[in-house]
């Protein structure tokens, strides 16, 4: 049973069959056009040989697997992001756990500590009481975790914080000469330059004014609203939940643009990269796009600017040029 | 092999026919996870990968007609007596006897007995797998993989969002799947980690 006439499936190479089984696949799973006749003539094709059925069957349990990423998208309400950080993360516990007295030692010695990342950087710190902080894109941290407070100070960037609320040990971030105490939160903070921005997913938080002290401004801010500071003024807005998902996008990988216009879309996409986009035209930097993009991608931002609006994309050094 | 219709033969062999659906499911469960162990050892006999995967696929098909008359249990040994008989076909076959083949086979004598750790390890992690595979797949790939799963977007959603053709969402989701199985089950496992 083993010359090369019984097995002529030998010489046929399987990319060919992998390709075809493909196609069916994302056909049959993604395309949302599959009648009755179209499954009548995957299955002939499956009947054909065991090298079309053991491929499609190949193919079906990874795209099955891939069914799994799903749950990533729902890990800001249901679970704790999955991710090598968070691999090292529970390997630190396990080696603290083996450290026993020892360990406990260290997590009740006071211990100011920065956590910075870079462009195009992200982490998640996971703290002793259960408090998680994100941290977003370029951003400065540091943190004084005691029995007695909780103090962290965001000098720099984005964070995304979910708080073990613990009435006795109020957790407060300080902020662009401002003071956020959480009463039991979720809550984002952005800070560009003297901009600042408080975005509440979940519980309750006061931000207080620390400087100057004479004309403090305090706000009780609730779910769903976000308090912007802008030129020493204060302001509150009621955000939708899809509004909020999109600026937390970012935990995901993702930049959301609805009706952004190009100017401040490059400038998002040049928080996360190196590679800088530059709208050299006034007029281009006003037309608005909707997307979703990959945070590391300003490559396809900048092929549907020219794809969409036909606008010209020029490469000049570490810069993508988008112009008329 | 010529059908002879043997009524009496047929009857008796039904009983222990398994369905496809039942190989299936063995295939997926049992046979899929040991993909990378299977890969690094064709891929040492092999010429290079595509002949590696053509081995594999020829692999696939002998376990899978094999199991129609019972699924073979533990499936690990089986698969790999399967491996190591269709590479001494071929080097019959084509009257080239590699030394390292050899070598190889004896070496695999002692491995295909041990019940692996692979299937427990990729159960475990297999969302941090996932992950990782995503990872690796070339960006314009990752980022409608990602919409199409992580997101939930439909096929007109993801054009109109990335500003390309339906059909060519439908290319880079079809050259998605291949990069991911490839990525998950096993070609690729050695240049992960």
């Amino acid at each position: 049973m083993s010359s090369a006439e019984e097995h002529p499936r030998m010489v046929r190479d399987a990319s060919g069959v992998e390709e075809e089984a493909a196609a069916w696949l994302v056909k049959r799973r993604d395309s949302g056009a599959w009648g009755e006749h179209d499954e009548v003539a995957l299955n002939r094709w499956l009947d054909e040989d065991w090298s079309h059925r053991v491929a499609y069957w190949r193919l079906d349990a990874a795209w099955n697997s891939a069914d799994k990423l799903g749950v990533l998208r729902w890990r800001d309400e249901l679970r704790p992001r999955v991710s090598p950080l968070l691999m090292k993360l529970a390997a630190g516990i396990a080696v603290l756990a083996l450290l026993g007295a020892g360990a406990g030692f260290l997590l009740r010695a006071p211990s100011p500590k920065t956590y910075q990342t870079a462009v195009g950087g992200r982490e998640l710190v996971s703290f002793a009481d259960g408090t998680q902080i994100e941290l977003n894109t370029d951003t400065v941290l540091r943190t004084m975790m005691t029995t007695k407070e909780r103090m962290v100070w965001l000098d720099r960037g984005e964070a995304y914080f979910q708080v073990k609320h613990n009435a006795a040990h109020p957790f407060v971030v300080m902020v662009g000469g401002h003071r956020v105490t959480d009463l039991g939160t979720k809550f984002l903070i952005r800070r560009d330059g003297a901009r600042l921005e408080v975005a509440l997913v979940e519980g309750r938080v006061r931000l207080s004014q620390t400087a100057p002290a004479k004309r403090a401004q305090t706000a009780m801010l609730g779910k769903g609203e976000e308090a912007v500071v802008a030129k020493g003024r204060l302001s509150v807005t009621q955000k939708t939940s899809a509004e909020l998902a999109n600026e937390l996008s970012w935990r995901r990988g993702f930049l959301v643009f609805r009706h952004t216009s190009l100017a401040r879309a490059a400038a998002e996409f040049n928080r996360y990269n190196g590679q800088k986009v530059v709208i050299a035209d006034d007029l281009a930097a006003s037309l608005t796009i909707d997307g979703t993009f990959l945070t590391d991608d300003p490559g396809a931002f900048t092929d549907a600017a020219q794809t969409v609006f036909g606008l010209r994309v020029t490469k000049r050094g570490n810069e993508i040029v988008i112009s008329r | 092999m010529a059908e002879t219709p043997d009524t009496h033969l047929e009857s008796a062999r039904r009983d222990a026919d398994m369905s496809v659906p039942e190989i299936q499911a063995w295939f997926v469960r049992e046979v899929l996870p040991l993909e990378s162990v299977l890969m690094q050892f064709l891929r040492r006999s092999a010429r290079d990968l595509a002949d590696a995967e053509d081995l594999r696929q020829e692999v696939y098909v002998r376990v899978c007609e094999a199991a129609q008359h019972g699924i073979p249990q533990p499936a690990r040994p089986f698969l790999f007596t399967v491996a190591r008989n269709l590479l001494i076909d071929r080097a019959r076959r084509e009257q080239i006897v590699s030394i390292e083949a050899v070598a190889d086979l004896e070496t695999l004598n002692v491995a295909i007995d041990e019940p692996g750790p692979e299937r427990n390890a990729i159960a475990l992690d297999e969302l941090r797998r996932l992950q990782s595979a995503l990872d690796h797949l070339p960006r314009r790939l990752r980022s409608v993989v990602v919409m199409r799963k992580v997101e939930g977007l439909s096929r007109p959603e993801i054009a109109s969002h990335l500003g390309i053709a339906e059909k060519t969402v439908e290319k880079r989701l079809t050259q998605g799947v291949r990069a991911l199985a490839r990525v998950l089950y096993g070609a690729d496992a050695e240049t992960k980690s």
